[in-house]
């Protein structure tokens, strides 16, 4: 139904000093090809704009050049629609001569684009979505992440609630993938930090009908419960716990994307709540505060964890064109570069892990007035395990 | 014991709000013998009738009566102009144009609402809870709704039970041959059955806006489970509507709370075990 239109939007943004070239053109000085593969409509459209306008401001800030070729931005909308998302990595690939991925936010998505970059050894940067297996079974040496897993966010939250003395929680998640990926994220967070998960309690993904679960939670004996849900969900979900008054004795926790960008629809439901992410509100670095100015100067709107993941996605292809001036054939080298960087984040220090994964800062935050407030670091460093994957090089 | 209060309080709330949804389906289907797909689109079309007006900053109560009168509307037009050509067919021609409503409906919510999950704000003077266990509350709201819906059926019953139109519809659901006989105008009866039934489908759209957020195909759950409430209380019977949307309601909540590995399957169990005693359903006079 509807999946076959493709739409293409905003076709060739040339970069902008690349026409004042006066020289003649040698294979080095070739622009590079970047295919941005996001979603600019839908759902997402507000993520694939921030993703796309830090990515483009990082680009802006070496002069439009990397390596010392000039770089050329292909954009193209996936609609975060996963039936056609074969069609249009291929469309970048073949058509557009892109030489390198970018994308994108829907994991589905996402795995095609993880597909294509295997089969054809095309470098491809992913400045969002958290499925596990593209940094775990399907990992490669030309596929990076500059986001995060949904096992790492979670497993923070778990290793909190341990801290903070819970012994027994209750996990809810919907019954799909990234619920499951979160869901084990969580429950070895807590049992690193001495505590269990006593009940997992799912519903069929995207049911809504709360409350046979919720109604379970005051006797399950549990001091506290993990939750994984996102978008629209999430604001039901946030909105049901509190309404069934179980907030203040049963502290609801769990990925910071519970109340991402969904704390207006959640008002005082959300109030006080404490998620971890590795971003948040006025996290208090000057790398982050250089950035904010910076993306709002560009932009005019306030930057999110999105527009950071965008940003960083370029920091780490600069790293690698750097490394062997422009040239994508030299991937040993280009790789090893991008994998042994220290990169300067705004969300903080930042490396790679050797499934290509960020090894991040996971911060608590509280949710106030509108805003996920960090109040904290629960972990410096946190790598995903990248479980399955196998990489020589 | 106060958790399985709590559960039975679920269940019913629950199965009120089926019992809106099936009550137009059963007696479509009892008195004019179409299976009508397209039910669930109609709760949908409700639904983000509600997320549209209160998304316009205007109050959800007022997506009530617009839900009722536009259904009412919705429904005779597509009485008069689609489903009155159908009531002849075949049952896979009624489920073709059904299916192909559905599409329709769809489409039309992806163009003029988007792909998006949306929340829809409860109504501020309902925005507390009420305690209904030491350990639950309930959202004010979701109490309105179990009131409102339990108002709709006895309202329903009177309707159909004390005036001479709910005599016929009756009469028209139990043996639709009779109807002619009898001197019954049978199209008046279609128009009316279609267009309240569409009218209830979309009411309880509205009505579950809040509860449940809306969404793309948001109708096809809900149109199943329907679907086994209208076998299982009996083909046009809202007797048996009522008593079944509530065991379904029931079923369904305690399946989920205390049996979640098959869940997925109790509501079917029932209604196995529901037709093996009775092969017309609980208060079915025929077979469907």
């Amino acid at each position: 139904m509807g999946g076959s239109v493709i739409t293409r939007r905003g076709l060739v943004a040339a970069a902008a000093g690349a026409a004042a070239l006066a020289k003649p053109a040698i294979a080095q000085g070739a622009p590079l090809r970047i295919g941005l593969m996001l979603p600019y409509s839908g759902t997402f459209a507000a993520l694939g704009e921030n993703i796309t306008a830090a990515f483009e401001m990082h680009l802006a800030e070496r002069g439009n050049r990397l390596g010392g070729r000039p770089v050329q931005i292909i954009r193209l909308d996936d609609e975060s629609n996963p039936a056609t998302a074969v069609q249009n990595v291929m469309r970048l690939v073949q058509r557009d001569r892109a030489e390198v991925l970018v994308g994108t936010v829907h994991s589905g998505v996402a795995m095609a684009m993880v597909q294509v970059a295997r089969d054809r050894g095309i470098p491809l940067f992913i400045p969002n979505a958290g499925v596990g297996a593209a940094t775990g079974q399907l990992c490669a040496p030309n596929i990076f992440r500059s986001s995060f897993t949904n096992w790492q966010p979670s497993y923070a939250a778990g290793y909190w609630l341990g801290r903070q003395g819970v012994r027994r929680a209750a996990w809810m998640t919907w019954d799909y993938a990234a619920g499951a990926e979160a869901g084990q994220g969580f429950r070895e967070g807590l049992e690193a930090a001495g505590g269990q998960v006593v009940r997992e309690l799912k519903l069929p993904f995207p049911e809504t009908n709360f409350q046979p679960l919720l109604a379970q939670i005051p006797g399950l004996g549990v001091e506290a419960v993990g939750a994984f849900f996102a978008g629209g969900g999430a604001i039901q979900f946030v909105r049901e716990y509190a309404a069934a008054g179980l907030k203040d004795r049963f502290p609801l926790t769990g990925s910071g994307f519970l109340t991402e960008g969904t704390l207006a629809g959640q008002g005082a439901a959300a109030e006080g709540m404490k998620t971890t992410l590795h971003y948040g509100d006025r996290l208090d670095i000057p790398r982050n505060i250089a950035f904010r100015a910076a993306f709002r100067a560009r932009t005019g709107r306030e930057a999110d964890v999105y527009a950071v993941q965008g940003y960083d996605a370029a920091q780490m292809l600069a790293i690698g064109m750097e490394a062997v001036r422009g040239d994508l054939s030299a991937e040993r080298e280009w790789v090893r570069a991008i994998r042994t960087a220290r990169i300067d984040s705004p969300r903080g220090p930042m490396t790679l892990s050797p499934s290509h994964n960020p090894i991040q800062p996971m911060y608590l935050r509280e949710a106030r007035g509108g805003e996920n407030v960090v109040i904290g670091t629960v972990i410096e460093a946190l790598a995903d395990p990248g479980t399955g994957c196998r990489m020589s090089a | 014991m106060a958790e399985l209060a709590t559960q039975l309080l679920n269940g019913l709330q629950y199965g009120l709000l089926l019992f809106l949804i099936a009550s137009g389906l059963t007696l479509i289907f009892g008195v004019m013998g179409v299976i009508n797909l397209a039910h669930g689109s109609l709760f949908m079309v409700g639904a983000y009738l509600a997320f549209w007006i209160t998304s316009r900053g205007l109050p959800l109560w007022l997506a009530l009566p617009a839900a009722i009168l536009l259904g009412l509307g919705l429904g005779a037009l597509l009485e008069r102009f689609v489903f009155r050509r159908f009531y002849t067919r075949e049952h896979l021609d009624q489920v073709l144009l059904t299916f192909a409503l559905i599409l329709l409906a769809e489409e039309a919510r992806a163009a003029l609402m988007g792909n998006d999950f949306h929340g829809v704000p409860v109504p501020p003077a309902l925005d507390f809870s009420v305690p209904v266990t030491d350990a639950f509350h309930y959202s004010a709201y979701r109490l309105a709704v179990l009131a409102i819906c339990l108002v709709v059926a006895a309202a329903m019953f009177l309707a159909i039970e004390r005036t001479r139109l709910g005599a016929a519809v009756r009469a028209a659901a139990e043996k639709p041959e009779m109807v002619d006989l009898l001197g019954l105008d049978a199209r008046r009866i279609h128009l009316v059955v279609f267009a309240a039934g569409t009218a209830l489908a979309m009411l309880a759209g509205a009505l579950a806006a809040p509860l449940y957020s809306v969404y793309p195909r948001m109708g096809d759950g809900w149109l199943i489970i329907c679907f086994v409430v209208v076998v299982v209380g009996g083909v046009g019977s809202i007797k048996g509507a009522f008593w079944a949307a509530l065991a379904i309601g029931v079923v369904d909540t305690l399946g989920k709370a205390y049996a979640p590995q098959v869940a997925g399957l109790a509501v079917y169990a029932l209604m196995a075990g529901v037709l093996l005693w009775r092969p017309t359903g609980l208060f079915g006079a025929r077979t469907a």
